[in-house]
């Protein structure tokens, strides 16, 4: 990992990747669009599960139940309480914020097995609440934003963000925002010591750290940016339903990571496009999609066992954040 | 003058097994003291209580006048208490210089890239690694990794440093390197160090006390403990 020597390559490369993707907006076809808008928000759920599993070695099988804090942080209060996109945005990202500060504290006593154990039965009593609540949640059927609730007027600026372009660009500059401030951990002080609790926590003590509050931070940090994720979601596409807080939504950041290459900056979005693409096209020629997916997802692992850019970096491009 | 560090009755039991037991300790600022004793004397338990990864059954550590018996091991370090592990224990993933700025920028206070960097390479330099600042922690030689693990405890700028069999492994040449680097860690640091080579301590220790079963044998300078019958019977006699 020689990303010190090389700081201009790797700024290049992230300036390079945001360009790209604010390019497309023009190019790609009306479905395409659509695709890459939502892929965008999901990949800032892969990233904010990046920084806990990749970069400071927990893997959480719960992280279903932070982007659904995000979903109905925003989704509740805009619907119920009237609030605006903004407030309701940051109610979401708040929601997160609370929920990842209690449950790391809770679950950070246990390590391993323990800790994927522990958070997932925290995220099933999130799904479970959302049915219980569904009175205000709907539950399973979940509940549609009214298109006339998301809008933004700032002074003369209307943005609408049931546009398709307007939509595009709202999930883009929240993935570029994400990206910058994930390169910035990884390449902090802080990024440093996550990094060297996940390849040896008793050292790292060792050397003076409070290993528990570190581990906390992230859990908030990855908390926080998978709730700002669901409250996109939420805002961006107008529905709101428990699937999102179900146990699939907390194997799905695990894998798009995996494949993208875990404790790599752009790994989640490559994991989420790849998936979302080998889902969509293969869904399209045969209804046992299913196995087709399995199968690639085998090959990757025999072939690029540390994900799509952990193994690019390996062999090739060593500077690679 | 006070000492640095003294342990009154420290104590740690196992089930029933007596690992320290009832250690009277002190150890004087700039001092290079040696702990030897035959395997299973206790004195890699007698270090990890006074680092604090291990919790002692009873006793009491003081460090400068103040109780530090009940401190969890980062705020020991954060006090000037660093350990280097017997096991070579370096983050193999990472290179050589992201192992040592580690402990540098802890020590830092505020942000600084410049002097981070002067930390690091002056951390490298004194261990004579810095021509391999780049080179992954777990591609090194071992007598390098056991060299990079002290430059990670001279990172810290520690007032006490534990060194955990610093020698175990190493060529005769890095050996001589390595009591070199020794003596000019002891000009602004105190040395605690376990040693199984008695030619490094009898060279190095300023003082050398003598464990067996969980109990301090005898203590005195690397004279005395030579002329020592006990010592003999109970140790050198087996090893020389």
């Amino acid at each position: 990992m020689n990303v010190r020597n090389s700081p201009k390559k790797v700024y290049l490369l992230h300036a390079a990747v945001i360009a790209g993707l604010f390019a497309l907006n023009f190019i790609l076809p009306e479905y395409h669009h659509g695709v890459l808008a939502r892929v965008m928000v999901l990949a800032v759920f892969a990233m904010g599960y990046n920084i806990l599993f990749g970069y400071s070695g927990l893997l959480s099988l719960g992280h279903a139940m932070f982007f659904s804090a995000g979903l109905y942080g925003a989704g509740l209060t805009v619907s119920h309480l009237g609030w605006g996109m903004a407030a309701g945005f940051a109610a979401g990202i708040v929601s997160g914020a609370l929920l990842a500060l209690v449950i790391g504290v809770l679950a950070l006593r246990t390590t391993g097995v323990a800790f994927m154990i522990v958070t997932m039965m925290f995220a099933q009593v999130f799904y479970l609440l959302t049915l219980y609540f569904a009175e205000w949640t709907r539950g399973d059927e979940g509940f549609v934003l009214a298109q006339q609730a998301r809008r933004i007027d700032l002074g003369d600026l209307h943005f609408n963000l049931t546009d398709p372009a307007t939509r595009y660009m709202a999930a883009l500059l929240l993935f570029s925002v994400v990206l910058l401030a994930t390169l910035a951990i990884v390449r902090s002080a802080h990024g440093r010591v996550l990094v060297a609790i996940r390849e040896n926590e008793e050292r790292t003590r060792m050397l003076g750290y409070d290993t528990f509050a570190n581990k906390l931070a992230a859990v908030v940090v990855s908390g926080v940016i998978c709730a700002a994720a669901g409250a996109a979601y939420a805002l961006l596409f107008g529905y709101i339903g428990s699937t999102f807080a179900t146990v699939q939504y907390s194997i799905l950041p695990l894998l798009w990571v995996l494949l993208g290459g875990a404790a790599t900056t752009l790994g989640p979005i490559v994991g989420t496009l790849f998936m979302f693409y080998v889902v969509d096209i293969t869904s399209g020629y045969t209804s046992a999609y299913l196995l087709i997916v399995g199968v690639a997802l085998i090959l990757l692992v025999l072939y690029f066992p540390k994900g799509i850019l952990g193994t690019v970096r390996e062999r090739w491009i060593r500077w690679l954040p | 003058m006070t000492p640095l560090l003294t342990t009154r009755d420290l104590r740690k039991n196992y089930g029933g097994l007596r690992a320290v037991d009832g250690v009277d300790f002190a150890i004087m600022p700039g001092e290079i003291r040696a702990v030897i004793g035959p395997n299973g004397a206790g004195k890699t338990t007698f270090v990890s209580l006074i680092c604090g990864r291990v919790p002692p059954t009873s006793g009491q550590i003081v460090l400068d006048g103040n109780d530090i018996t009940d401190l969890p091991a980062h705020d020991r370090v954060r006090r000037g208490i660093a350990y280097t592990f017997q096991i070579t224990s370096v983050f193999s993933a990472l290179s050589a210089y992201d192992n040592v700025a580690l402990p540098v920028q802890r020590t830092l206070t505020g942000r600084s890239k410049g002097r981070l960097h002067a930390g690091v390479m002056s951390a490298l330099e004194r261990t004579g690694l810095a021509d391999r600042a780049d080179t992954t922690a777990g591609a090194l030689s071992y007598g390098h990794q056991r060299l990079l693990e002290v430059a990670m405890g001279l990172a810290l700028k520690p007032r006490l440093l534990i060194l955990d069999e610093p020698t175990q492994g190493l060529s005769d040449g890095e050996i001589e390197s390595f009591m070199q680097l020794a003596r000019e860690i002891a000009r602004d640091a105190t040395v605690l160090l376990i040693e199984h080579n008695m030619q490094v301590v009898m060279e190095l220790a300023d003082r050398i006390t003598v464990m067996n079963a969980g109990k301090i044998l005898a203590e005195g300078t690397p004279e005395q403990i030579r002329a020592n019958a006990e010592v003999q019977r109970a140790y050198l006699g087996t090893e020389a």
